[in-house]
């Protein structure tokens, strides 16, 4: 069912090739030509183009290997010089090698239904072969994610590629294949650095459940199984960063541009710095109208436009770096405390993941909205198996998915990505409530608060104003980043919503256990 | 447990392929001098807006009936008219007369794509949606009816070549679901005014005048002479009327204005038993024997008309 499901959306991905691109396109041809006509010690140096390479030097190989099959279709496009060149063959190839390389998303997704398979006793083959099973629902939730469709396909990035490897990762944590885990998550880390987010869940599960053994009231430190923990890390890491040891300063400068990039990206993740961003307008402004503030003097939230900004809160303290940095560091705790007092369980450890993603996407420092499907990926393995959980993933992909319009505003991808998410949207909610039917109970649907209904309703709102009511109602243009304000915001309530509901229900089944013993 | 709304996923399953067609180009793009069906459809938009309705079938100064002239029936005019007018309001020079000949811009196909969809969701998706759920047939399998009908050749030519059989086939699919609900006078205006959108309806006109009209006027089993007859009348009313309605202003101008009209309805009388390439038995048979040398010597001369 799988390779069926695959090969469907495959096709339906062929269909997208000629439509909209984002910047991203020329970032990735970029690379490739960087990658293939520089020797090795220009990589991180060239600015020929502003879209630097600013990924690790592994995705940098992966680049350069691709920049052999760009040579069959169109070699213009390996010249460095041809900044935003995009003819026909350029786009195919490139188009094609990410619908290709989902392949491995494939991969990674049968990886993990095969442990899921095992957790339901043993009826892996049969299972995954009908049509109506929770293996093959997972794969469909899997695959055929909307997120992933609009971000990789339209928008344009390897997404689908680096979600497979990690899922890898985790489907061979499932199976208890701590090694094999372990080196897919360096092989991650090495490709794309945001996947930092997540390791702390892996340093901890790794070293709990798979180093110290605690039985009854023995504990046993294995230390031959750290040795090679460590080794499979620092090889990974060393073939990667190995050719790059004299410019390693250089590299991290790319790879982490703390000083040119603000709290917030252009467009506000919708994380919990949004809703700071917005009290503090909303106070500011109330301060101003009540007399508060001085109207001589220049308090207002300065908010430079452009590619990144640099934000100076009005009348709440501003935020550093340094700041977020604790704010996650706290938000990660409840993912620790799951992990360290109930190991070696790997739905724990995909529970832990699912927190960690939560904690980093909602305080983090500049993070990009398109973080949040770091989120949903590990929370869909959890949506077929309880009901709780199902409800929440409804709930985050729905605002999730939503809160991604504003990166598709031409007019066909417009109309395309209302009817995508709505048609994946009503998809999973049909099978999930199929799936979690309970004769007992009354209803044959998936039932939701009334509160979470209402919110609901109000995302539609929301989606209709951003992407057609609000040029209707402003065509000038004069107030353009009003729909992305309320976007992110909106979004931000619910995505808080849903961890603090998911953090919640986490902790509880840890008190529960912990109660048993 | 069954699933629900497979129905209502697989119908806008239909609609992002349909989506993914339309973002690939027409037929004609880029290829003047004549273009292909989208630029004749954006010229019926440009005619129907900016000439009287005495000049849409004629050959005058302003219509140019060699170019992409008007060989639909009037309901196809009247759409037309209705979307070159929103069209015109935003922006003029998609419909500016003789100026935007091979208009060609991606803003215009975008409005000329939604304009399919909007037919198609109003004519023919509704249409077949409202038709399987009706049907009594095991849930199980009705999304498979309706992928089905969503057929590759339907979108390829609706969404990609560039046309609006959406809107005769979902009136046909109108007209057999208000049969099958014994509704036979709406039944009855629904396929007029499909047979008056594209006359290829006439396809399936032969069974539906005959075999359901007849036999609709001959329900409810068993009841009396006189109102099996009433039923015919009401039905053949309802048809003339609608013909009567939809031709009103070609019968009411000149009287050559009509068989004008015709004229360029059957124009492919004049083209010849067959045109191009097409899967049929003509075409097959002229392989070996040359039927169009054999038939009609003096069309091949006159040359392809269009």
């Amino acid at each position: 069912m799988l390779w069926r499901i695959f090969a469907s959306v495959t096709f339906g991905k062929l269909l997208f090739i000629p439509s909209y691109r984002s910047t991203d396109f020329e970032v990735h041809r970029n690379w490739l030509a960087i990658t293939h006509s520089l020797p090795l010690n220009k990589w991180y140096i060239d600015d020929t183009s502003q879209w630097t390479l600013d990924y690790p030097p592994l995705f940098a190989w992966f680049e350069y290997i691709l920049s052999w099959g760009a040579l069959l279709f169109d070699p213009e496009m390996l010249k460095v010089n041809n900044l935003n060149y995009a003819s026909q063959n350029t786009i195919l190839f490139q188009r094609i090698s990410v619908i290709l390389t989902d392949i491995v998303y494939a991969l990674g997704v049968q990886k993990c239904l095969y442990s899921f398979g095992n957790n339901q006793g043993g009826k892996v083959q049969k299972d995954a072969e009908k049509w109506f099973s929770s293996s093959t629902i997972l794969a469909f939730l899997l695959l055929c994610n909307v997120g992933l469709f609009m971000v990789d396909h339209i928008h344009f990035q390897y997404n689908g590629f680096l979600t497979g490897i990690l899922l890898l990762s985790v489907g061979s944590i499932l199976q208890k294949e701590n090694l094999k885990a372990a080196f897919w998550f360096s092989i991650l880390l090495n490709l794309k650095h945001i996947y930092l987010y997540i390791a702390p869940v892996y340093a901890v599960y790794l070293l709990r459940s798979y180093c110290f053994d605690i039985q009854k009231s023995k504990m046993t430190f294995h230390f031959k199984r750290l040795i090679k923990l460590g080794v499979i890390v620092v090889t990974t890491f060393g073939f990667t960063y190995g050719p790059f040891v004299s410019q390693l300063q250089q590299v991290l400068s790319r790879l982490f541009p703390f000083e040119n990039r603000g709290l917030c990206h252009a467009y506000w993740a919708p994380n919990f710095w949004a809703l700071y961003n917005i009290v503090d307008k909303i106070l500011a402004f109330l301060g101003h109208k009540l007399g508060w503030i001085d109207p001589l003097s220049k308090v207002t939230a300065s908010m430079t436009g452009g590619l990144v900004q640099e934000f100076e809160h009005a009348i709440l303290p501003s935020i550093g770096p340094k700041t977020t940095l604790v704010f996650t560091i706290l938000a990660i705790l409840p993912a620790v405390v799951i992990l360290l007092k109930q190991p070696n369980q790997p739905r724990v450890f995909i529970r832990a993941i699912v927190l960690c993603a939560f904690a980093s996407f909602l305080f983090g420092w500049h993070v990009h909205e398109k973080a949040i499907l770091i989120v949903i990926t590990p929370l869909t393995l959890l949506a077929v198996s309880s009901q709780e959980d199902c409800r929440l993933f409804m709930l985050l992909s729905i605002t999730g998915h939503v809160s991604l319009f504003p990166l598709l505003f031409t007019p066909f991808e417009n109309v395309l990505k209302i009817v995508v998410v709505l048609t994946y949207s009503l998809a999973s909610y049909s099978f999930l409530s199929a799936l979690h039917y309970d004769p007992k109970s009354k209803g044959t649907l998936l039932k939701f608060r009334s509160w979470e209904r209402f919110f609901l309703y109000g995302l539609g709102f929301v989606a209709l104003f951003e992407s057609c009511i609000h040029s209707m109602v402003d065509p000038s243009g004069r107030l353009p980043f009003l729909p992305l304000m309320i976007m992110s915001v909106y979004c931000a309530v619910g995505i808080i919503y849903v961890w603090f509901s998911f953090v919640i229900g986490s902790l509880k089944t840890e008190k529960k256990i912990s109660k048993q013993k | 447990m069954e699933v629900p709304y497979k129905l209502e996923v697989i119908a806008l399953t239909t609609i992002i392929i349909k989506l993914g067609v339309s973002v690939f180009p027409y037929s004609g793009k880029n290829q003047p001098p004549k273009f292909g069906d989208y630029e004749a459809q954006r010229h019926w938009m440009e005619i129907t807006v900016n000439l009287p309705i005495q000049d849409w079938y004629r050959n005058t100064t302003d219509n140019d009936l060699l170019y992409w002239g008007l060989d639909y029936p009037p309901l196809t005019a009247y759409q037309s008219y209705l979307t070159g007018s929103v069209a015109k309001k935003i922006n003029q020079d998609y419909v500016k007369l003789h100026v935007s000949q091979g208009f060609e811009n991606f803003d215009h196909q975008y409005f000329m794509r939604m304009s399919v969809l909007v037919s198609d969701c109003i004519f023919f998706v509704s249409a077949l949606y409202f038709y399987i759920r009706s049907l009594k047939m095991s849930n199980k399998y009705k999304w498979v009816f309706f992928a089905l009908s969503s057929h590759s050749g339907l979108t390829l030519i609706d969404y990609g070549h560039f046309q609006y059989n959406c809107v005769s086939l979902g009136l046909t699919l109108w007209a057999i679901i208000f049969v099958s609900q014994g509704k036979n006078v709406l039944a009855a205006i629904a396929f007029s005014a499909a047979l008056n959108f594209k006359q290829m309806e006439l396809y399936h006109a032969i069974l539906l005048f005959a075999g359901f009209y007849l036999m609709a006027s001959c329900q409810p089993k068993g009841s009396s002479l006189p109102s099996q007859l009433k039923n015919l009348v009401q039905i053949g009313a309802a048809t003339v009327a609608t013909f009567a309605i939809i031709w009103y202003p070609f019968l009411q101008i000149h009287d050559w204005l009509l068989q004008q009209v015709i004229v360029r309805l059957f124009i492919p009388f004049q083209r010849g038993i067959f045109e191009d390439y097409v899967a049929n038995f003509w075409c097959t048979l002229n392989v070996v024997i040359k039927i169009k040398r054999l038939l009609n010597p003096t069309s091949i001369a006159s040359g392809t008309i269009t």
